[in-house]
């Protein structure tokens, strides 16, 4: 297993340095630069914000800067903060955000998949499983307004906006519920479905059969034997998610005016902030390649039918 | 196992509400204005910022040698008690007051003018606002480097307390040119301790180093959240400063700004959305607030490219457009169809020149330019930034110039940086524009059409255009200063390097419990003057 995880690693390198050349240059070669501003400027400040920025180097040097250094390196259009400033304030907000998501949508989610396993076609699948589509259905910039709608402008019960309540430093905020649900829902919709469909396939498999023969408690066989296998479809679908989930979300990031990095990933490329689309890229591929790493361990775990070799 | 521990979590989530709830009730005799100005600050260094959420927050911190009246603007003394004015207009001496201070408690001087404003004509910084002293002896060359002495500029610091500027010709505007944060001073010192003299996002902005002189102190700006400031003990008026706190939150989206301001944790709504327009003014009109601003919403002709560098083209196309049907049924925000650029009513000029809208002059010239009834017209595109008020305006135009001239137009809308980049480089026909006035005078608006100014971006030059604006410069008598504009804005409006639609409005909401704030088409409002009625804010 070790040798297995050793071998990820060295494969992310080139992985993680493509990923990088691409963002660089893909940056470059859109029209317009960081600088560019309703004001015109003229030639000799451009040259001399050129120089300020090291933007008068040749590309492969800067690339070289950027790789060796882009913690530590400003950001273009919030000059005085750097990328792993930026990153370092904004990513506990959107992992915190996730993480509240994620309990939400595999709470809601596998219970609700595993309900409408139980009895399938009849009314308690039928029930769960139509909530699951109109959850899939809704995108989360509808969702979001109509909680909002309900719960802060008509009820008054919560905040529309915001994260971490008053002065922002509130470990757990009334402010925090409605993002949370929004963006939790839509994923317990998606939950739902593929918790349904794995138990499904799994509830008819000879060993449940045989777990049944053996005298195993209706809830024991769930619980134990079939929900480890049923989840399976979940796990890998995990993976991905839990990167975009806690790398922030813009759309409910925007709506509920949350200072997460969702924003940024979206912004900052329309800003041609150089330094902070590539930190932001390269954060998220390391995110994404570490939680797939997690979840084929997790897998391998879980599935005896599998092995650590690849 | 799983559900337990969400159910676990939100339980602890709503144990949060009540200690939060608690410090909201707390704080409740503190007067904090919670209000939004759009977007997070970029930075708060007065010499490197452009954009207006920064002036908003700058304004707050930062007082230069003026300040403003808060219900007309006019020039009031700020950080000079008083000032002379030579015989010529040229000559300005200001009187330091001798309780201005620094919030580090240091006494603010003539020469921290001096030396502020050496920093930002200094080329290494590249402060892209520089131009703005260009009215200053010698800061131009300074600024681009072919002056290396600044003593020769003209600004001296007389003794601690008397400063004085040399301008280059007699300037009406210069006392509201005072009032733009490229004119405030900053704390050298400071700057210099972090390395800031010629660098931007040197640390110095950050809360736990920032010194400034105004109403104001920096308290904390936490990163896509809020900046709060507060009021300064230091600052020579003190007394008069209303509010203890504002905390100014970065919120972009305009629903997200109404949202916050209905459930109450706003004062303001920055920008309402055209469609809430209807219902503010039916259900909250106490709230609404329309005010004309000083900004114009006009298309460029790229006068280098065929068609429309024939001037009957570009005539038939302004005056085939319904300017009052646009702003009636298109923008709806009651902002002024214009027939002229400048803004009326700026420091008491209102343009003279007006173009007639005739649709009937407009097909002649169009026949005359060789294209009767539109037939054979060439293939014309109107570039835009991809933003959803801009398109259906476009669209409303083309389909006009379809009614009325028979001719298709294309729209092709770029994302914001795409078309500036095109704008600047001259790659298109027609380009949608604004333009925020720096200062209110009509030269603000009429001096980016002379062949040198890097806002023109139409190709169009006329050096009497050029002349009249040079002598405008140096025009003494206001009166017939106002006049040289009359004549140029004519030969603009003749020439027509620009389709001029509408003259923008600012369309926002206040909490009725704000007071003092005085509508005014720069949308500057004092913040020391600005109070809050707490018993209206409870109910």
């Amino acid at each position: 297993m070790i040798k297995f995880i050793l071998r990820r690693i060295l494969e992310t390198v080139p992985v993680l340095l493509c990923v990088a050349a691409m963002t660089f240059f893909m940056c470059r070669l859109a029209p317009g630069g960081p600088f560019d501003d309703d004001k015109q400027v003229t030639a000799e400040v451009r040259e001399q914000l050129n120089k300020q920025f090291n933007l008068d180097k040749p590309l492969h040097v800067q690339f070289y800067q950027y790789l060796i250094n882009l913690p530590n390196l400003q950001s273009f259009k919030y000059p005085s903060r750097t990328v792993g400033d930026i990153i370092s304030q904004k990513f506990p907000v959107s992992a915190k955000l996730g993480f509240l998501a994620m309990c939400i949508a595999l709470g809601i989610g596998i219970m609700f998949g595993v309900i409408a396993s139980l009895r399938p076609n009849s009314y308690i699948d039928y029930i769960p499983s139509s909530l699951a589509m109109i959850g899939i259905c809704l995108p989360t910039f509808v969702m979001g307004p109509i909680l909002i709608y309900i719960f802060s402008l008509k009820l008054k019960w919560l905040p529309a906006t915001g994260w971490g309540g008053f002065d922002g430093d509130i470990f757990f905020a009334s402010d925090m519920i409605l993002p949370s649900l929004t963006l939790g829902l839509f994923y317990a919709a998606y939950i739902s479905r593929l918790t349904r469909g794995g138990m499904l396939d799994i509830l008819t498999q000879d060993y449940i059969r045989t777990a049944k023969a053996k005298g195993a408690s209706a809830p024991r066989v769930l619980m134990k034997h079939a929900l480890r296998g049923g989840l399976l479809p979940v796990i890998s679908f995990m993976g991905p998610a839990v990167a975009g989930l806690i790398a922030g979300s813009f759309v409910i990031e925007t709506i509920f005016n949350i200072p997460g990095l969702g924003q940024d990933f979206v912004k900052s490329a329309f800003n041609r902030d150089y330094t902070l689309v590539l930190g932001v890229v390269m954060f998220y591929a390391t995110l994404i390649i570490v939680l797939n790493l997690i979840v084929d361990i997790l897998q391998v775990t879980l599935n005896p039918k599998l092995k650590f070799e690849s | 196992m799983i559900t337990r521990v969400s159910i676990a979590l939100m339980s602890l989530i709503l144990a949060g509400c009540s200690s939060e709830e608690k410090k909201s009730i707390s704080s409740k005799e503190l007067k904090i204005l919670k209000i939004t100005v759009g977007a997070e600050p970029e930075d708060i260094d007065p010499h490197v910022v452009t954009g207006v959420p920064e002036h908003h927050i700058i304004a707050a911190l930062t007082e230069g040698l003026v300040a403003e009246d808060p219900v007309d603007l006019h020039p009031v003394p700020g950080v000079a008690e008083k000032w002379e004015v030579s015989e010529d207009g040229k000559v300005y001496t200001f009187q330091i007051r001798e309780n201005a201070k620094w919030s580090n408690g240091d006494t603010l001087t003539a020469n921290d003018f001096a030396e502020s404003f050496k920093r930002i004509l200094t080329p290494a910084l590249a402060s892209k606002y520089a131009y703005m002293l260009f009215v200053m002896k010698g800061a131009e060359d300074y600024s681009t480097g072919k002056l290396k002495d600044f003593s020769k500029v003209g600004v001296k610091a007389i003794n601690d307390r008397t400063l004085q500027i040399n301008l280059n010709a007699p300037t009406p505007y210069f006392l509201s040119l005072l009032n733009h944060y490229t004119w405030f001073p900053v704390h050298i010192a400071t700057v210099k301790k972090y390395n800031g003299l010629t660098k931007r996002g040197s640390g110095w902005t950050k809360p736990e180093n920032f010194v400034s002189n105004g109403p104001f102190t920096l308290k904390s700006w936490k990163l896509g959240r809020k900046l709060v400031v507060e009021k300064s003990s230091t600052y020579w008026d003190s007394k008069s400063t209303k509010l203890d706190e504002i905390h100014f939150f970065s919120i972009e989206l305009e629903t997200t700004q109404e949202n916050a301001f209905r459930a109450g944790q706003l004062h303001n709504i920055y920008n309402l959305h055209i469609d809430k327009v209807a219902t503010y003014k039916k259900e909250h009109a106490d709230e609404l607030r329309i005010k004309p601003h000083l900004a114009s919403y006009f298309y460029r002709f790229n006068v280098n490219k065929k068609p429309c560098d024939d001037v009957r083209i570009r005539k038939a196309l302004t005056m085939a457009i319904d300017r009052e049907s646009l702003v009636k049924n298109v923008t709806k925000g009651e902002q002024m169809a214009s027939t002229f650029f400048t803004p009326p009513g700026v420091a008491g000029y209102t343009a003279r020149a007006r173009f007639k809208e005739d649709v009937g002059e407009a097909q002649k010239l169009l026949a005359e330019a060789g294209y009767p009834n539109g037939e054979g017209f060439p293939s014309l595109e109107l570039l835009y930034n991809t933003t959803e008020g801009h398109r259906i305006i476009a669209e409303a135009i083309q389909q006009m110039w379809k009614k009325n001239l028979n001719i298709n137009i294309t729209l092709q809308n770029q994302e914001w940086k795409v078309y500036l980049d095109r704008q600047r480089e001259m790659d298109y026909q027609i380009s949608r524009a604004g333009w925020t006035g720096d200062y209110p005078d009509p030269n603000t608006f009429l001096d980016m059409w002379t062949s040198w100014s890097q806002q023109n971006q139409t190709g169009w030059a006329d050096p009497k255009y050029d002349a009249l604006i040079r002598k405008a410069a140096i025009t003494k008598d206001p009166n017939a200063r106002l006049e040289v504009f009359q004549e140029a804005e004519e030969i603009l409006m003749d020439q027509l390097p620009i389709i001029p639609i509408y003259i923008y409005t600012r369309v926002y909401a206040l909490h009725p419990a704000v007071k003092n704030w005085h509508a005014n088409v720069l949308d500057h409002h004092p913040w020391k003057h600005i109070d809050l009625d707490l018993s209206l804010l409870k109910k």
